[in-house]
């Protein structure tokens, strides 16, 4: 029998590394330097709602439409209640609803795909079918829907987002699987006799986090303003619990007495929306670019 | 039957699809047969070699061996136990003394798993070994590779690296068979020696067969005691190896050793013309004929039976190298 094997230092590189390198790729990038400031600004204030002096819900008749200010600093709305401060604990509700929702669908994404990918046939086609028979659903439809009848509530926000989104987790996962259930690790697990739930769970799944979580970047975009939009059509969240969409439809209303209530409402999703995306474009662009998605 | 495994007319088949229509039962297509029909047999400690073209069926009978693909006809037996064809008796038996080394040194490993983790596999899905930390390290150690490396990842490891901890895994259950499918591919050559000495050392120290997939007809020469040369999914010719390089009988053994043997020379040898055959449309009569620079009439029409003599060669050919009449049986 020779020696270990001469070339080790070649191959001692890497380790945890390349995943800084990849963040500093990110950086590198202006437009995913951009989003992840916009997104890290978006998370602390959710994280920092409770450090506001005003409570989110508290009415102050005397101080109603009041202009941006030292004290106000987005102003009041019709309420008088302070912006500000229900833009921070909106963005509670919108991270909340995108981690929960998004939590699910890929949970179930990656079981439900990695069922149709791994098994057999008939499988398959069912769940392929299921998949494509939820994606056909037009979301506003779907969410009118569940509303009428559930009644507006968050948990129905979170289902209309979990059904939206649960397809493109699945059949992304489903054409992974359908790809690495060839690859020879895979055969080699088999060929030892180790079970299919086995091989799935500890070779199959650990290559499909990545293209996934650049997925999961680029979706959550879509999942605030479905919450935004589901919480302003008042098919979400139920007044006074603030959230960006019901903040942006009482600005609305009142667009003729002051225009600070609509750009409160309007600024944050824009922001939180376009800085995802950012985000989310520059790492598919730079990890992945086959997963690129028309429309 | 005293030997480790015997394959008895083993046929692997693969659906040809054959787009909608076919899907839908309408229009089926015959299906394509990867494997037709392959007997050998593999005596305990010695090693096999099966060589052949890119698709001539050697890796799909591989896999078919430890379950990996389908059996559509034929028998395989292990250690006189069926474990496939007729009352087999299932897989579970061969499992644990079957091991199996894949083509590609890096992509056999799982890439997100450690060399411990990947090590460790085969004693956990057995529940075998009490502590499988301790295993690993006796694995590593057993390929000649140090105890750190049970901490690194593939993409961690060079290729000569990443086949040695290949060749721990399948060593993990002390296997009495391994398949090897072209364990030298991609090798530096310096590499490519070592991986040999490694697997002759083991063959020697704890009597391991090998049953080896390979174009390198080098390796066959050195290590092979028997060998076996595919086409399009059949054996032409089979036997012991110095026999068949001294003399081969079959044309497309001779062709394929003049080509392997000097590379620099190959007006030496007969050449192979064209491509291999599709085995959606076999050529009648011997297969190989449109290719053979020595096919008769009847090579077209009729397919050659088996010529066997002893147990030392056997080939399916009308008009046999070194053999003074067509079709008269030779003594080797």
């Amino acid at each position: 029998m020779s020696a270990p094997a001469s070339d080790d230092a070649a191959a001692a590189a890497g380790g945890r590394a390349p995943r800084l390198a990849g963040l500093r790729a990110v950086v590198a990038d202006p437009m995913g330097a951009l989003g992840l400031v916009m997104v890290v600004v978006v998370i602390a204030a959710a994280l920092l709602a409770d450090l506001s002096p005003h409570n989110p819900v508290a009415m102050l008749p005397r101080e109603r439409f009041a202009d941006p200010g030292l004290v106000h600093w987005l102003g009041t709305d019709h309420l008088g209640r302070d912006l500000f401060t229900r833009v921070l604990h909106g963005a509670r509700i919108a991270l909340l609803v995108a981690l929960s929702a998004t939590a699910i669908s890929l949970a179930g994404g990656l079981v439900l795909g990695m069922a149709a990918g791994y098994g057999p046939r008939w499988l398959d086609s069912a769940l392929l079918l299921v998949f494509d028979a939820l994606r056909s659903f037009p979301t506003v439809m779907l969410a009118l829907a569940l509303v009428t009848l559930t009644g507006p509530s968050l948990k129905a926000v979170v289902a209309v987002v979990v059904i939206a989104t649960l397809p493109g987790y699945g059949r992304v996962v489903r054409a992974q699987t359908m790809v690495l259930r060839h690859a020879e690790f895979v055969l080699a697990a088999r060929a030892l006799g180790a079970p299919a739930p086995r091989v799935l769970a500890l070779d199959v799944m650990p290559n499909l986090i990545g293209p996934l979580l650049i997925l999961v970047s680029m979706d959550i975009p879509v999942v605030i303003t479905i919450e935004a939009g589901m919480s302003f059509l008042g098919l979400g969240v139920r007044p006074p619990t603030p959230s960006w969409g019901t903040i942006l439809n009482d600005g609305y209303a009142f667009i003729r007495e002051s225009p600070w209530p609509a750009i409160a409402g309007g600024l944050p999703i824009v922001a939180a929306t376009l800085g995802f995306t950012f985000l989310g474009e520059t790492l598919r662009d730079r990890f992945d670019p086959r997963l690129r998605r028309e429309g | 039957m005293s030997a480790l495994l015997a394959i008895e007319d083993l046929a692997v088949r693969f659906p040809s699809g054959g787009g909608l229509a076919g899907r839908l039962g309408l229009r089926p297509l015959p299906p394509i047969e990867a494997v037709a029909g392959v007997s050998l047999a593999l005596e305990a400690g010695t090693t096999y070699a099966l060589v052949g073209e890119s698709g001539s069926g050697k890796s799909t009978l591989a896999r078919a061996i430890v379950g990996l693909v389908p059996v559509a006809r034929g028998t395989i037996r292990f250690q006189g136990r069926s474990v496939a064809g007729p009352g087999a008796e299932g897989l579970g038996a061969l499992r644990r003394d079957v091991a199996i080394l894949f083509q590609d040194p890096v992509g056999s490993l799982s890439p997100r798993r450690t060399v411990r983790s990947i090590l460790a596999e085969p004693f956990r899905v057995h529940g075998v070994a009490a502590d499988p930390g301790r295993e690993v390290q006796r694995l590593l150690a057993e390929v000649g590779l140090a105890a750190d490396f049970a901490h690194r990842y593939p993409h961690q490891l060079s290729g000569g690296q990443a086949r040695r901890v290949g060749v721990a895994r399948a060593l993990a259950l002390r296997p009495k068979l391994v398949i090897a499918d072209e364990p030298t591919a991609g090798l530096d050559v310096s590499v490519q020696g070592e991986l040999l000495n490694l697997m002759n050392d083991l063959q020697a120290r704890l009597g391991i067969a090998f049953l080896m997939i390979t174009h390198n007809l080098h390796v066959v020469r050195h290590v092979a005691h028997r060998m076996g040369v595919m086409y399009l999914g059949r054996l032409v010719e089979e036997g012991a190896t110095a026999v068949i390089f001294s003399s081969p009988r079959h044309r497309y053994t001779e062709a394929l050793l003049a080509a392997g043997a000097e590379p620099d020379a190959r007006a030496g040898g007969p050449a192979i013309r064209g491509e291999v055959p599709s085995l959606i449309a076999r050529p009648p009569g011997c297969e190989f004929h449109p290719r053979c620079g020595f096919a008769l009439a009847r090579c077209r029409t009729e397919a050659p039976g088996l010529t066997a003599i002893g147990t030392l060669r056997s080939f399916r050919c009308h008009n046999p190298a070194g053999v003074a009449a067509p079709g008269a049986p030779a003594g080797a």
